[in-house]
């Protein structure tokens, strides 16, 4: 399955729904996206990620990127994951201590807010 | 001699083709449903790598791999033709992302319990491998 990306503002948020396969191939889109979106303005962002199928090292060094964007901005980026084969990944490189990875949407916004 | 062999352009896109490929073949040779993730992940990072490196240094050779079942191991072998192989990958890695040259290795090794990289005449080899449900069931060491 190929990469379907969205993304919408909740209580001034702004939350990315990736669905589909993060790898080397389509990966370059989601860059894209998050760049797109700090350039705008958005530097408190989640990306719910409870329907990637696949992620890679290169979709891993994409969310790092994204991370050390809205971080230059005193911003944040966190996750949405319960798939034991996705967070197996970010477990294996370290990366859980990187992000703030949550059950749901809802969680990740009221745990940004708790700590503005 | 391999079960299975694939090459493939090196181009992004083929990527997803070689772990669907390298999956439905390890399921066949019998490694366990609960390992697949790891063959899928694993393949596709050390394919990843080849690819990168050889759309720097040469384009126009295919990624090759190699895929083995044996009596109690399913191998699988990348075999990057680039012999600028694994810096290549680093500079790729450096330009593109915000993870360290190496990353997709760590990754390899902590995906698969038996990872050999070697650096041959005419590239770097990745050989990973992973037991069968025989291997499991008879006690062999994993």
């Amino acid at each position: 399955m190929d990469l379907k990306l969205e993304h919408y503002n909740k209580d001034g948020i702004e939350i990315v729904d990736v669905e589909g396969e993060i790898d080397v191939y389509t990966a370059p889109r989601l860059r894209e996206l998050l760049i797109d979106l700090v350039n705008n303005g958005n530097y408190q962002i989640v990306v719910n990620m409870e329907k990637v199928e696949f992620l890679d090292s290169t979709g891993l060094g994409v969310l790092v990127g994204g991370l050390k964007r809205v971080r230059a901005h005193d911003g944040s980026l966190d996750l949405v994951c319960t798939q034991e084969r996705i967070l197996k990944i970010f477990r294996i490189t370290g990366l859980t201590k990187v992000f703030g990875i949550h059950d749901t949407v809802d969680e990740a916004i009221a745990n940004r807010k708790s700590e503005k | 001699m391999a079960t299975v062999e694939v090459t493939f352009t090196p181009l992004p896109a083929h990527v997803r083709t070689a772990r669907l490929v390298a999956t439905a073949v390890a399921r066949r040779s019998g490694v366990p449903e609960t390992l697949l993730d790891e063959v899928r992940l694993a393949v596709g990072e050390a394919c990843s790598r080849a690819v990168e490196a050889h759309r720097l240094h040469c384009p126009t050779e295919p990624v090759r791999i190699e895929l083995t079942g044996q009596d109690d191991r399913f191998e699988i072998e990348v075999i990057n033709a680039s012999a600028k192989g694994a810096s290549a990958q680093g500079q790729s890695a450096s330009q593109n992302m915000a993870v360290p040259a190496g990353f997709s290795l760590a990754v390899i090794a902590g995906l698969a319990d038996d990872v050999q990289i070697s650096e041959t005449p005419v590239g770097t080899s990745v050989k990973m491998s992973w037991p069968t449900s025989g291997s499991i069931a008879a006690g062999s060491p994993a």
